[in-house]
């Protein structure tokens, strides 16, 4: 995986020395008055600085601290200790808010990164209109975020929508998608699916540092088609597979904006879409429960680390960095 | 003859997957687009036939909904256009100035604490905002700053965005070093470096920062919806939202209208500055 942009990745890999910038020569090298240049990048780290204290690493301790409180902005906060969490064990629509974020995160992540992968496979290797077609798969990526997109969701989805049309053709009655509790989340997951373009993108890039030699090798050696794909390119892509894994699951964890229009803000009907997020909104911002949500947000980081970590660690089982 | 017969098979095999690829891929792309292309044409017909007609080609044409929808909130809608306008480009501003501060020395000052305060950047990437974000609701709300752009601008210029950090930390790291010695040996300090060596070459990045930076601002509803309680302030997203909670009488076709009207910015970006959008997905994974 490049993380710089080609041209100049090229121009580097030419010039010894600039590349890894670890190797010690590069470090020793600026003679004199380097020493002193903590000074110098601390003024121009000062916005950064501030942000991270104020913005960032402040509230982070502060919501900390929240979390073992009773606080609704009004009197100043009481410490209950362990009781917020008490409470989410024995809250139904806590209990509610992860069922519906799990199935959403589950479900929706790898029917992304499928379509992803297969159309840039489809897409991979001189196809004719390739940016065309990649610009149409791209769009929704922009688009799926917006308020605009989550209104038009609720109008495919309703009662005499296109969905239901479509589904008429073939003699399938259904009402409204978004008042029935079991099927009003998996409209926000064909939402999250819809938005398989930014993954797919990261996946033609990964295709095309596949050396070419070794599909003309493997098929010298008459290795069809299938098992070009599952020899060759699905272990030199895990790589990728696995940064598109980790970044789509953490962006689904914390999924709001959707979730909050298409329900009208009430993770309805019967809480069938109350996103995590979207619960601690209410908790939070809307019954002004600012300890409970602090702590609920708490959990939310560590299940997401939790997640990621447990993602590294069975990386290495599938995932293949060259050889070693 | 074994070598013959491996080309003349993959030649008319070549030819036919070829042709599957693009019915497999036309087929792709018309179910993507058409829920859009569907809000499009529906925004031009009246509100009692969008939903009967699932059709391209409406029996009817007519601009009301656009009308209709631009007065619907009691402001015009070029109030919250001029609105978002502005936290874009100031959130463009803020972040251009102090990502590119912040990621030059990073990648190009010698310090001690250099590489903690890297590590420290790469993860707040991975912070869920609902962590930091009912602090910081108290804080602002404490400097009287609800009811202003402050809680959606200040951030900005404080270099929170740490996206942007890694990437312009990453393209200053392929820039020549040789560049800054060259400009060391004759006379320049870290200052005028950053601002005639570093800066000007950066502009890809830059760009890139821009284009996101706008987008994820014109997009954004969190932060709207908390810190903004008063209609004259507020920004596209949670306007075309309380268009939807008036649905019954603002109706399917001016929602559409607005909406269409919402994600112009967007498509104009999409339109021109694609090949920056690409590379900044393949290089970052941002969305």
């Amino acid at each position: 995986m490049t993380l710089t942009s080609k041209d100049t990745g090229r121009r580097v890999r030419g010039a010894p020395g600039a590349a890894g910038s670890k190797p010690p020569g590069g470090r020793a090298k600026p003679s004199g008055g380097t020493r002193g240049q903590g000074l110098v990048a601390h003024i121009f780290l000062l916005p950064w600085m501030i942000g991270m204290i104020g913005v960032t690493a402040g509230p982070l301790i502060a919501s900390a601290v929240l979390a073992f409180t009773d606080y609704d902005l009004l009197s100043p906060p009481q410490f209950i200790g362990l009781d917020n969490f008490v409470r989410m064990a024995g809250d139904e629509r806590f209990w509610a808010a992860v069922r519906v974020t799990l199935v959403y995160v589950l479900v929706s992540v790898p029917l992304q990164l499928g379509f992803a992968l297969f159309l840039a496979v489809v897409l991979d290797k001189g196809l004719r209109g390739l940016s065309l077609y990649r610009s149409a798969f791209y769009l929704p990526s922009l688009l799926g975020g917006s308020v605009a997109i989550a209104i038009l969701w609720r109008q495919i989805f309703g009662e005499n929508g296109l969905v239901n049309h479509v589904l008429g053709w073939f003699g399938i009655e259904l009402g409204s998608w978004l008042q029935d509790p079991s099927l009003a989340l998996s409209t926000l997951v064909v939402l999250n699916v819809w938005t398989f373009g930014s993954p797919m993108v990261i996946f033609l890039a990964g295709l095309r540092q596949i050396p070419e030699e070794l599909y003309e090798a493997s098929m010298i050696d008459g290795a069809g088609r299938v098992r070009r794909f599952v020899s060759i390119t699905i272990p030199l892509l895990t790589p990728i597979i696995f940064l598109n894994l980790i970044l789509q699951m953490i962006s689904a964890f914390q999924a709001f904006t959707q979730a909050h229009v298409v329900s009208g803000g009430s993770g309805g009907p019967l809480d069938s879409t109350l996103f995590y997020t979207l619960y601690i909104y209410q908790r939070g911002f809307v019954n002004f429960d600012m300890g409970y949500a602090s702590a609920m947000a708490w959990v939310l980081l560590l299940v997401i680390a939790a997640a990621t970590a447990a993602n590294f660690i069975v990386s290495r089982r599938w995932v293949y960095y060259g050889d070693e | 003859m074994a070598a013959s017969t491996l080309s003349r098979g993959t030649l008319s095999r070549g030819t036919l997957s070829r042709v599957a690829r693009h019915v497999v891929l036309a087929v792709f792309v018309l179910l993507m687009i058409y829920p859009l292309l569907w809000m499009l044409v529906s925004s031009f017909k009246p509100s009692n036939l969008i939903l009967s007609q699932t059709g391209l080609f409406p029996s009817e044409i007519t601009l009301e909904n656009y009308g209709d929808g631009w007065d619907a909130l009691g402001s015009p809608f070029t109030l919250f256009l001029g609105n978002s306008l502005l936290i874009g480009v100031g959130s463009v501003i803020g972040n251009l100035f102090s990502c590119s501060l912040t990621a030059y020395a990073l990648a190009r000052l010698n310090f001690r604490a250099g590489k903690l305060y890297l590590a420290l950047t790469l993860m707040t990437i991975m912070l869920p905002f609902h962590v930091l974000v009912i602090p910081q609701y108290i804080l602002f709300a404490e400097l009287g700053w609800i009811n202003t752009y402050v809680p959606l601008l200040l951030p900005k210029f404080l270099a929170t965005d740490a996206v942007f950090i890694f990437l312009m930390v990453q393209f200053i790291r392929a820039l020549p070093r040789e560049l800054d010695q060259a400009a060391m040996i004759d006379g320049a300090g870290p200052f005028r470096i950053f601002w005639s060596v570093i800066l000007p070459l950066m502009q890809p990045a830059l760009i890139t920062t821009t284009i996101f930076t706008f987008i994820w601002t014109w997009n954004d509803y969190f932060g709207p919806l908390l810190y903004l309680t008063r209609t004259e302030l507020y920004t596209v997203p949670v306007a075309l939202k309380s268009l939807v909670d008036t649905e019954t009488q603002s109706g399917i076709g001016t929602m559409f209208a607005m909406s269409l009207v919402s994600l112009v910015p967007i498509l104009l970006f999409f339109i021109f500055a694609q090949r920056y959008i690409i590379k900044g997905i393949a290089t970052t994974g941002i969305k």
